[in-house]
């Protein structure tokens, strides 16, 4: 495997490893190990039930691991273990670094509030009581995720499916978190929709420069949109990366392609 | 001596209704409630001969902190004859043999439901709440146990999203009744449904505020002299009913809360709600006139506090 050099050089941004989880009998995710260096995008790819989703979770905090260690170099955090933080620092992490952006809609938004509520709430949480910020900032982030500003204020529920992912994507980055987390971003979503999607992430990306984790089934989206790419198969990564532009279909012919 | 001379005589009811043990347990809660502010303190609500949703919760705190020399008016949104306030004064009364008034100047605990009196109330003075939802938090979190852990955490987000929207759809605070204060700079609370008119007297009040639910089984409180802030943006802020052109037509006074009467030609008339302080100003005598929390041109007491003057 090779590495670009000025990757090797600097710290990773996020570290984990030695990470399991089982749901009962079901092992969804074993000994994952993964390195994510800042401004770098690493697609995860997998046929469904490999784990990918999970470790997702898992990095978001949603759920505890069973056994694992998860590092990041965002000052404040950078001796702990992220997995053994209290609710409260937890909270703040998750709120302050962390944006994510799921592929079902209804996980990621509050369908009865507007959509600039959606990403002001964000801004709230972090302790912004001015309407007039809220406005604004609500308005640029969205504005940054292209998504139509003379509909900042309808209800997700009647937005299309690439404007909610949009929201969501606005929301992800109102507070400018160091870690960004895409689950299937485009999934669901017509393919010239994909593609202006797409065509966003790409741009936030080169503006950004935010270190960016992708889990899909599409490897077109992950050929497009990340510098390095895993696979996994069964909770474990079968092989890792660097994704080449224009790649053929990997040798590993377990993978979907879809 | 005989034992019969040491006990009282037998009693078919206990002082106050409530047994002792119910009344330790309700003084204790409220001690508790005053030490945390704003912090709802679960109870042991007990049956009364009323149903619950008319009083109960200001019921068994009146009860349990009533004594033989108290004064005592009860109100019913600021009337004190109307039937559920009549009935709770003749109960209480009837338990506790206290004397009953409609001065607000000469009660020393005031049971009220959705009102606090037109006069400033002072040091020593007990007001008493009813209320039927203490949980603030109900519309933005309707699961109990969730929404504890959001008040564990000051996580209190969802209320400033919640103006966010009301600003965004409606162009002002849509909350009437029942606005959402914070208390002593932490605790979310419900005030009760007291109008918006009535939420700024319950800061730095000189009175115990004592809020009760007896169906939900929760009691809080607000101690004298405790900050006590509506929830609002930094730049947009909260604004009580607006009471300018109103005139009642009992009193001729204006800037006090006022009843809306409708009439048969579709207009409107309009009687302060406050009966106790209408009975005074009908009288020629005015040095029984206690200050009031609103003037005659309806500033607030505490100077500054309304930020808004353009009344909604």
């Amino acid at each position: 495997m090779i590495l670009l050099p000025q990757l090797v050089q600097t710290t990773p941004l996020l570290r984990v490893s030695g990470l399991h989880k089982r749901y009962g009998a079901v092992v969804a995710v074993e000994d994952v190990a993964l390195d994510l260096y800042p401004g770098e995008t690493v697609g995860i790819v997998g046929e469904s039930g490999s784990g990918k989703s999970t470790v997702l979770r898992l990095l978001n905090l949603e759920e505890p691991p069973d056994t694992g260690t998860y590092q990041l170099d965002i000052a404040g955090y950078v001796a702990d273990n992220i997995f053994a933080l209290d609710r409260l620092r937890r909270r703040e992490l998750q709120l302050r670094h962390i944006g994510i952006v799921y592929q079902n809609p209804h996980h990621g938004l509050r369908m009865r509030v507007s959509s600039s509520g959606n990403v002001a709430e964000r801004l709230i949480m972090a302790g912004e009581r001015r309407f007039a910020t809220l406005r604004s900032a609500a308005r640029a982030s969205l504005a940054v995720s292209e998504f139509p500003l003379e509909r900042l204020d309808d209800l997700p529920a009647r937005l299309s499916g690439g404007m909610q992912q949009r929201v969501q994507l606005a929301k992800a980055i109102a507070l400018k978190p160091a870690l960004l987390l895409l689950d299937e971003p485009t999934t669901g979503l017509d393919v010239s929709v994909q593609a202006l999607v797409i065509d966003t992430l790409l741009r936030l990306r080169r503006e950004r420069q935010i270190a960016t984790l992708i889990v899909s089934h599409d490897l077109g989206v992950i050929r497009t949109l990340s510098d390095r790419v895993l696979v996994m198969r069964r909770g474990q990564v079968s092989s890792a990366g660097l994704t080449e532009p224009g790649a053929r279909r990997p040798r590993n012919t377990r993978i979907h392609s879809n | 001596m005989k034992l019969k001379q040491l006990a009282h005589a037998r009693q078919d009811y206990s002082y106050g209704f409530l047994d002792e043990f119910a009344k330790r347990e309700l003084r204790r809660r409220m001690l508790k409630a005053i030490a945390l502010p704003g912090y709802q303190v679960p109870y042991a609500s007990r049956e009364l001969p009323i149903a619950r949703g008319w009083g109960t919760g200001g019921l068994q705190v009146t009860l349990s902190l009533a004594g033989p020399r108290d004064t005592i008016k009860v109100i019913d949104q600021g009337a004190d004859d109307s039937v559920n306030a009549a009935n709770l004064r003749r109960f209480i009364a009837r338990m506790t043999g206290v004397e009953t008034t409609d001065d607000t100047l000469r009660a020393t605990i005031i049971q009220s439901r959705h009102r606090i009196p037109e006069e400033r109330l002072r040091e020593g003075q007990v007001l008493v709440l009813q209320v039927p939802d203490p949980e603030p938090l109900r519309h933005v979190q309707p699961d109990i146990a969730k929404a504890r852990a959001m008040h564990a955490d000051a996580d209190y987000a969802q209320v400033w999203l919640g103006l966010y929207e009301q600003l965004v759809r409606f162009g002002r605070f849509m909350n009437g009744a029942s606005y959402p204060v914070i208390v002593h700079n932490r605790y979310l609370m419900s005030p009760s449904p007291i109008p918006r008119w009535d939420t700024p007297d319950l800061h730095q009040a000189a009175h115990l505020t004592l809020l009760s639910a007896g169906r939900e089984k929760r009691l809080y409180a607000v101690p004298p002299y405790t900050d006590v802030r509506p929830v609002e943006f930094e730049d947009v802020f909260f604004a009580v009913e607006d009471q300018r052109g109103r005139i009642c037509m009992l009193s001729s006074a204006r800037n006090k809360f006022m009843d809306e009467l409708p009439q048969p030609d579709g207009s409107s008339r309009f009687r302060i709600s406050d009966t106790g302080y209408v009975a005074k100003l009908l009288k020629p005598d005015q040095a029984e006139r206690g200050a009031t929390y609103y003037d005659d041109d309806g500033r607030f007491y505490i100077e500054g506090f309304i930020k808004n003057n353009t009344a909604v």
